[in-house]
């Protein structure tokens, strides 16, 4: 369709190398005019890297970039710029403090005389979002926006640059459905006014929907270029991964047995103060996964930090079997035999200065076999990394490297790692396949679903519909803090399950 | 999220008026004093201004450097330092202007050791503060003779006509040139740091260097020269103490200054207002402390008991005013995010 478009950007032969990892190898690829380019791999693959290289911000060890056919050296961002270069990254780069115009501006300011001139940001940042269809309030702090509403700002960033190619890194993996949809139509409406897209995302399903080109990496290197009209979820899968893969997880009916976690009557506030929680009602039992569904922000991440001990309760209490652990200390709560996968890993899973192998065991380094009285035993915790980074397959130079030099997915193996590892009575698990490719999904379903079958309480809150239909036995919806219905998983369409999460009444259905 | 900007508003808005009504009732206060004894209300403002002086201007190095991520805990040797080459250019030359200049490069040329250690060597940042504090201290310490004699200190210049108003005249108008210069630089800093183009990526690298890098700022590159613009500001403030408050030398003059320096900015909130108010607070106790202990005769019946009391207690006051509001007033003070945080990219 878009075959003789002519190429904007290029790569040639670029390799990069960290220590320990080939990065990327001999990696080539082109960037038609208008269109969307589909960047798969597995977690590490090398993904991100190539499209740091091709933004500046890391200086390739060999190999070329070219800009509509000219080669440039991008000695830094500003270069990229320059030549109309704009980048979403995995993790937003906006300065929280500021306002939507502050971090649209930074760097590319305009003044008159000594002074911002901040009127005329305003002005275009206006006219940007109308044009784009991309509604921003410029005077609001980013700190107080959603996830989709800073995607949009990194978005209007770019375009205030006139960016014409823009790099996406996994922009969908912290959307739920409803703004991937928005983000798509954002997408679109761009490519037809001429701006070319690298979309990197590990959900094939928006793979197959929205890129005109995919080009898979393996392992640092291109094993394939495809088009979505030739592929399916099957054939892509095994592309990335180089073996077959099972998208649905196997699983036998589930036989709960008692109560494990028990809330009554919770109520809880969010950081500003507003209750976010009411009175809510909710019990999991041993051997079963129930699905928390719900769009993001209804009171799911405050219900978790609750459970973990990391938020206050205002009224009501938690039983973990049977016992009150209202408002108890995280790692009393944690040696209750209680795991906990947080949502955000960055923030609340990891210690990014520390090594993989200290990460594995941020809630046990104090208990045999890692301690012996006050004295740590320094072997016990490599070993026990070195399983661990073998069976969960992260990719990382080796256990000492530091968890904040591995690749997003990577990072979030080792919180599953460390927490599926254990043996425990409940598992609280939010958003445990955030950004992980479907290889490892595979896996780590597979592990839940273990887990359950040993008589494991899990409690999965997802804002995937597709992970909450694949692994739970019973599913109970969330709207503006409370419990709107619970079914069972077989009898929950996802139609049904997207009306009550935008707040139907269940009689209604 | 048109909402959340709104009740952002509503909320310096809210701020705003507090500001405001606490500065009418300050004025009030005032002018019931000067109505009530007009010439020791004059002097005690006078003295207000100039002994906060060399506080705001410690507390704005230490904007300068904070706002930027990097933790500033030797203003107090920088200062120091200053203090001393600036004598010293005076006592050569017997020149003050070239004295001042002399301060503020010492100032720079410690503010750029700071940085070199600070950023570039990864030194950790408090350690490398310290480092500063005890260099000085020893350094002006070995190099000091007994019997330098300096060439004349700066001097109040009035300013016509504004310096004839009643109070505001004297108190504002009548000041010698470093103190000036400080009141100038506290409006200066403000519009930097929260108008123009620097003063944003300034502050986008104390809270996200990498955001600040990844749209094409030169992060450590902007680090060095806030630290070192940072240094000469604490250099002045150094010269004011030997060229203009005292007009010589004293080892370890700047007792504890740069240190009240860093508690006002805190106070401030890493602005320059905020921390102009802490600084005047600061000067204000010091102003009262020597004033008690200076009328400590003549003091009314009911305060009789405050002149019974040890100088030394009386002396101790503006420094547990600065504790008590340290504690007490300030709240959740938020630094910088990145604030001694090394930043590396690869
Ligand atoms: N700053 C760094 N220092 C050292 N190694 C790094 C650094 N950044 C990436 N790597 C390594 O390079 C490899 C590729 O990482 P990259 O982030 O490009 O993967 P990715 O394809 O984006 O993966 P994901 O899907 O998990 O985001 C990984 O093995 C990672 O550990
Ligand atoms: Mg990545």
């Amino acid at each position: 369709m878009r075959g003789d478009a002519p190429v904007v950007l290029e790569a040639r032969g670029i390799t990069k190398r960290f220590p320990g990892v080939l990065a990327n190898e001999q990696v080539s690829l082109t960037l038609q005019h208008g269109e969307v380019l589909a960047l798969l791999g597995e977690n590490g693959a090398g993904k991100t890297t190539l499209m740091n290289i091709l933004y500046g911000l890391y200086q390739q060890d060999a190999g070329e970039v070219l800009v509509r056919g000219k080669p440039v050296r991008m000695r830094g961002p500003s270069a990229a710029i320059r030549h109309g270069i704009g980048m979403v990254h995995q993790h937003f780069m906006l300065v929280p403090v500021f306002t939507v115009a502050e971090n649209i501006i930074l760097g590319a300011e305009t003044s008159r005389g000594p002074l911002l001139d901040m009127a005329a940001a305003r002005r275009h940042i206006h006219e940007l979002s109308q044009r784009h269809n991309l509604a921003v309030d410029p005077d609001a702090l980013v700190k107080d926006l959603s996830v989709g509403q800073q995607q949009r700002v990194e978005i209007i960033k770019a375009l205030y640059r006139n960016a014409t190619i823009l790099i996406l890194d996994e922009p969908t993996a912290v959307l739920t459905p409803q703004e991937t949809d928005e983000l798509f139509v954002i997408i679109r409406s761009l490519t037809a006014q001429g701006v070319s897209v690298i979309f990197i995302t590990h959900k094939l399903r928006e793979v197959l929907a929205l890129a005109d080109r995919i080009v898979v990496l393996r392992r640092g290197r291109v094993v394939g270029e495809t088009r979505p009209r030739e592929a399916s979820e099957r054939s892509l899968a095994e592309m990335m991964v180089g073996r077959s893969v099972i998208l649905q997880v196997e699983k036998q009916t589930a036989h709960p047995g008692a109560t494990v976690l028990a809330l009554e009557q919770l109520s809880l506030n969010d950081d500003r103060g507003q209750q976010v929680v009411n009175a809510l009602t909710l019990d999991v039992r041993a051997g079963e996964v129930l699905g928390l569904a719900g769009v993001q922000g209804n009171g799911q991440t405050e219900l978790v930090e609750a459970i973990t001990g990391l938020r206050p309760v205002r009224a009501g209490r938690v039983l973990i079997d049977g016992q009150d652990y209202t408002g108890a200390a995280p790692r009393r709560i944690s040696e209750s035999g209680c795991a906990h996968v947080p949502e955000d890993r960055q923030e609340d899973g990891l210690v990014l200065g520390y090594s993989v192998a200290d990460n594995l065991v941020l809630n046990t380094y104090y208990v045999a076999p890692f301690a012996h009285g006050i004295v740590r035993d320094g072997q016990a915790v490599l070993h026990h990394a070195e399983q661990l980074v073998a069976q969960y397959d992260v990719r990382t130079p080796n256990v000492t490297t530091s968890v904040a030099a591995l690749s997003g997915g990577n990072q979030q193996k080792v919180i599953i790692a460390r927490e599926l590892s254990r043996e425990v009575r409940l598992l609280i698990a939010a958003q445990p396949t955030r950004g992980i490719d479907v290889g490892s999904i595979e896996f780590i379903h597979q592990q839940i679903i273990a887990a359950r079958d040993r008589g494991t309480a899990v409690l999965l809150v997802s804002a995937e519909l597709d992970e909450i239909m694949a692994l739970a036995d019973r599913i109970a919806v969330i709207y503006h803090g409370r419990i709107v219905a619970t079914l069972p998983a077989t009898s929950a369409s996802r139609e049904q399950l997207g009306l009550l999460m935008a707040g139907a009444q269940p009689e209604h259905l | 999220m048109q909402i959340t900007g709104s009740i952002a508003r509503a909320a310096t808005q809210r701020t705003r008026w507090l500001t405001g009504g606490l500065l009418g009732a300050l004025a009030i206060l005032i002018l019931v004093a000067y109505a009530r004894a007009p010439q020791a209300t004059t002097a005690v403002l006078t003295s207000t201004i100039r002994q906060s002086t060399p506080i705001i201007l410690g507390a704005l190095a230490g904007i300068m450097c904070e706002r930027s991520g990097v933790v500033n805990i030797g203003i107090e040797g920088m200062m120091l330092i200053a203090a001393f080459l600036g004598f010293l250019v005076n006592v050569w030359t017997g020149n003050l202007l070239l004295a001042i200049l002399g301060a503020l490069l010492a100032g720079g040329i410690v503010g750029a050791f700071h940085a070199l250690m600070a950023i570039s060597l990864k030194v950790d940042q408090i350690i490398a503060g310290t480092v500063i504090n005890i260099l000085a201290l020893g350094f002006t310490g070995y190099f000091y003779q007994q019997g330098l004699t300096t060439q004349g200190k700066l001097v109040p210049v009035e300013i016509p006509l504004l310096s004839s108003i009643p109070l505001l005249g004297p108190v504002l108008f009548a000041n010698p040139p470093i103190t000036y210069l400080s009141l100038v630089l506290i409006i200066v800093i403000h519009l930097l740091l929260f108008r123009t183009r620097w003063g944003l990526r300034t502050r986008a690298i104390g809270e996200h260097p990498a955001a600040a890098d990844t749209v094409g700022i030169a992060v450590n590159r902007m680090r060095y020269i806030n630290v070192i613009i940072g240094g000469m500001l604490a250099g002045l403030a150094g010269g004011f103490l030997s060229l203009e408050s005292v007009g010589s030398f004293e080892r370890n003059m700047t007792n504890g200054r740069g240190f009240v320096a860093l508690a006002v900015m805190i106070f401030g909130k890493w602005t320059p207002f905020g921390a102009w108010g802490g600084a005047l607070l600061f000067g204000f106790a010091n102003t009262m402390q020597s004033q008690i202990q200076f009328m400590q005769n003549r003091l009314p019946p009911w305060l009789a008991w405050v002149g019974q009391l040890p100088p030394q207690f009386i002396g101790m006051l503006p420094y547990l005013l600065t504790i008590a509001v340290l504690a007490g007033f300030v709240g959740r003070a938020r630094p910088p995010a990145a604030l001694g945080k090394v930043y590396e990219k690869e």
